[in-house]
């Protein structure tokens, strides 16, 4: 009897552990957030109050549109390394252009960061060269670029608009925290009610298959690139206008890093075929957070940086195996 | 000892599956054991089981007298329990003879003495009609050369049970020869092997004994000299004899005039090493062969044809309407789409859903301003499933988790709901089960008599001759000769490519 029964008790907890796998792999982010939210609600004075939590979208705000561009990338199965370059790209041609006006200036620097994307995307999908190739070049070219168009020096930035972009609320909510939700919802929308979206997705899964069938496969691979490059150059725009100069040198440094690490945090493997644009968004947070309850106990930034890397082994981790269910 | 391998009561579930329930099989030393049953019958479970892959949920399993409990698969492998699956799982970069011995490296002072390791590859690899350039990739080997390093490499392990998951799949006639003159010493020098595959004929040729699988349970053990091929279909379809096709081994139509104009008609291609001006013509209703050997530029005709190889030379007109070379996209809207023979690579997207799987070329035609509207798309999967009896949970179920044969009437369905006028079917019932063998065939009938266009590739004979109507052979990428009418039989067809002097040394540097 007992020669029955045990195996059969191993094998519900097996299915229970799978079971327990697969909702931390699909809810593990926003628990984590909750509870952070929860104990720096207790631990930490004035965590939930308006300031702090605006400061917070201030920040994390340039780091989610990255990461938006970069979720649909990293979906085709590539990566995109040039986005803190980009932002640095479109920091210098702000003063550069402000003359103009500010809306010429923003449409100047999102041209800039889509025709970075056109350059790496046709390398990907015309020039078969890697992606972290690719943008690996124009992440070092372009920063180069950046800095000898402003200078190695930051400069001013005193336009009422672009300032507002970057500093001031509607309803209590950062003007650009409302921008990043539209872009949210867009991105979400398109990725799945979109035909462009689908194929996105279908490329990232099977390349071959998708090109056997007649996808336009090359036209994706760049577009996804062109969306890259254009949130990390809107990203640049409001990073001046918080900031109120523009300092290429400095400006968009990791944030490569930083994006891959909301979007795999968020459960969107690096091996394509997937985009998860709610967890991109909450991988994006959960990292802010984490990173503001160290700071605001002055706790090293070292260490926070270890923190992070737990974290990410673990998202990536809790990701194995998951195509294959 | 009368079994070297022998399992007992063996049950595994999968989530929602219960994948074997309860299965007893026992494999003699010095026999060859076909292990049959259609897709999803538990073969590979079983042999997955065996192999430590998966761990058993119940049961026992013996091996050389001892209950054994294999924790992953290099441990099978240490014991002598070698698995050849049907990809080849090598090292493609690699040379050929370090995959060869991979792990097992010849060493002088610890270093890996790769003068020995070439020199007893070569001698090696020669007794199994390989005669290449040791140091090459294993890559740059023609599939069946890569199969047969493979089978290589797991016989020199030291094995007592090689397992054969459908090895011929990828060989040709003359591998196939080798592979089982080979079997043959194996099983001389009193190794067992399981041999699991769909072709009927090879079962007859090399296995001593049988077992029959049907939904995750053994239902026959055999000699199978004792039992006729149709039996041996209905056990595995687990139908009545007389509901088996009997007329022919397949369920395709014989004898139909065609008389339709003609819908495709490519003229000269040309790609560099691999077609030499290579052309064909199909008229509405008719369903053309492709014959020829492996490597005579079957697949890549229909490659070209949907311009998926890129054509130094050549016309191709669908429809009267001359189509752009090279863009898959201009062909498939001119009407022409291929079914490719590798499904896993070049077919399915794995984690899309059946029904994003077979909407999804023609979803830029289903939606409207690019966005994707579920009410059309939904109607198509719901005919298409229906049409051709897809077996899925739902149509949200994962395409990868369906049965070969369930994934290649998905990739059907893809093809279907573009309304084409030429349909390109490369190996269309490989590696799929007997039912679904049937259905398929018996779709590719309608399709005809609908009106449609077929090129037909097949490496079973049964299959090329009873479902073509005309018979293009190719040898080297050049059109030797056509089969019409009467003439479209087994005798004509052997004797075409018999006289074909393609039977050059395996691994020639063309």
């Amino acid at each position: 009897m007992t020669d029955v029964a045990a195996p059969a008790a191993v094998r519900v907890q097996d299915d229970r552990k799978d079971q327990t796998l697969h909702f931390l792999q699909n809810y593990g982010v926003y628990i984590a957030i909750v509870v952070l939210v929860a104990v720096n609600a207790f631990w930490t004075s004035d965590f939930l109050s308006l300031d702090n939590l605006r400061v917070q979208l201030f920040q994390v705000v340039p780091v989610l549109l990255v990461a938006l561009g970069m979720a649909l990338v990293i979906g085709t199965e590539g990566i995109d390394l040039s986005v803190g370059a980009v932002i640095a790209l479109a920091s210098a041609f702000i003063p550069l252009y402000l003359g103009y006006g500010a809306g010429l200036t923003i449409v100047i620097c999102l041209i800039a960061g889509a025709v970075s994307g056109v350059v790496s995307g046709a390398m990907v999908a015309f020039g078969q060269v890697q992606p972290i190739v690719a943008t690996l070049a124009l992440m070092i070219g372009l920063r180069g670029v950046a800095v000898i168009l402003n200078g190695a020096s930051a400069k001013p930035v005193n336009d009422p608009f672009l300032d507002g972009l970057g500093l001031d609320s509607i309803l209590g909510i950062p003007k650009m925290a409302w921008i990043a939700l539209i872009i949210v919802l867009i991105v979400a929308f398109v990725v799945r009610r979109t035909t462009f979206g689908r194929q996105l997705v279908a490329i990232g899964d099977n390349r071959a298959a998708s090109q056997l069938a007649g996808l336009p496969v090359r036209r994706v691979l760049v577009s996804v690139y062109v969306i890259s490059g254009v949130l990390a150059a809107l990203a640049g725009v409001l990073i001046v206008g918080h900031g109120a100069e523009a300092d290429p040198s400095n400006y968009g440094l990791n944030y490569e890093l930083s994006a891959i690490t909301a979007v795999v945090v968020g459960g969107t493997p690096l091996t394509g075929g997937k985009v998860k644009v709610l967890g991109t968004v909450a991988g994006a947070l959960l990292m802010q957070i984490i990173s503001a309850t160290l700071v605001q106990h002055n706790i090293a930034n070292s260490y926070a940086q270890m923190v992070e890397a737990v974290i990410i082994c673990a998202a990536v981790y809790a990701a194995r195996g998951r195509g294959n269910r | 000892m009368d079994t070297v391998l022998a399992v007992t009561g063996l049950t595994k579930s999968f989530p929602g599956v219960r994948a074997l329930r309860g299965v007893d099989f026992a494999l003699r030393p010095g026999e060859v054991h076909a292990l049959v049953g259609e897709n999803g019958a538990g073969k590979s479970t079983l042999i997955k089981v065996m192999t430590g892959v998966y761990q058993p949920d119940e049961g026992e399993i013996r091996y050389q007298g001892q209950a054994v409990q294999f924790a992953t698969p290099l441990a099978a492998q240490h014991a002598g329990i070698s698995t050849i699956y049907q990809e080849v799982n090598l090292v493609p970069l690699m040379s050929v003879a370090r995959n060869l011995f991979l792990d097992r490296e010849p060493r002088r002072y610890g270093i890996i003495d790769s003068r020995a390791m070439k020199r007893e590859a070569s001698r090696i690899l020669r007794q199994y009609g390989v005669d290449v350039d040791v140091s090459r990739p294993l890559r740059s080997l023609g599939l069946g050369a890569q199969q047969m390093v493979a089978i290589a490499r797991a016989v020199q392990i030291d094995a007592r049970v090689v397992i054969m998951d459908e090895p011929t799949s990828s060989l040709e006639q003359r591998e196939v020869e080798t592979l089982f003159r080979v079997i043959g010493q194996l099983k001389a020098a009193g190794i067992a092997i399981v041999y699991v595959s769909h072709r009927m004929g090879e079962l007859y040729e090399i296995c001593d004994r049988v077992t029959v699988m049907r939904d995750g349970a053994v239902v026959a053990v055999e000699e199978l000299q004792n039992l006729e091929r149709l039996q041996l279909v209905s056990l595995m379809l687990g139908r009545d004899l007389n509901e088996v096709q009997r007329n022919g081994a397949t369920a395709f139509d014989t004898d139909r005039e065609v008389e339709g104009q003609t819908v495709l008609k490519a003229t000269g291609l040309t790609s560099r090493h691999e077609l030499d001006e290579v052309s064909l013509s199909i008229r509405k209703g008719e369903v053309v062969g492709l014959g020829g050997l492996l490597g005579s530029g079957r697949s890549e005709t229909a490659k070209a044809i949907v311009g998926a190889l890129p054509l130094q030379g050549g016309q191709i007109e669908i429809d009267g309407k001359q189509v752009k070379r090279g863009s898959t996209a201009a062909a498939i809207r001119a009407g022409a789409v291929m079914l490719p023979e590798d499904r896993k690579t070049e077919g399915i997207i794995p984690n899309l859903s059946v029904r994003e799987n077979i909407v999804l070329a023609a979803l830029p035609r289903i939606s409207r301003l690019g966005l994707v509207t579920r009410a059309k798309q939904d109607e198509i999967v719901d005919y298409f499933m229906k049409r051709l009896q897809i077996k899925a949970s739902s149509p949200e179920q994962r395409v990868a988790d369906l049965s070969g044969g369930n994934q290649q009437k998905v990739m059907l369905a893809r093809w279907l709901c573009l309304q084409p006028k030429v349909l390109l079917l490369d190996e269309p019932t490989r590696g799929i089960d007997v039912g679904a063998k049937a259905q398929v065939q018996e779709v590719i009938n309608e399709l005809a008599r609908d009106g449609l266009g077929v090129l037909l590739i097949s490496s079973e004979l049964d299959e090329l001759i009873e479902g073509a109507d005309r018979l293009v052979i190719l040898r080297e990428g050049q059109v030797v000769g056509e089969l019409h009418g009467d003439d479209v039989n087994e005798g004509e067809l052997m004797t075409a490519l018999a006289t074909a002097p393609a039977e050059a040394e395996g691994g020639d540097p063309a």
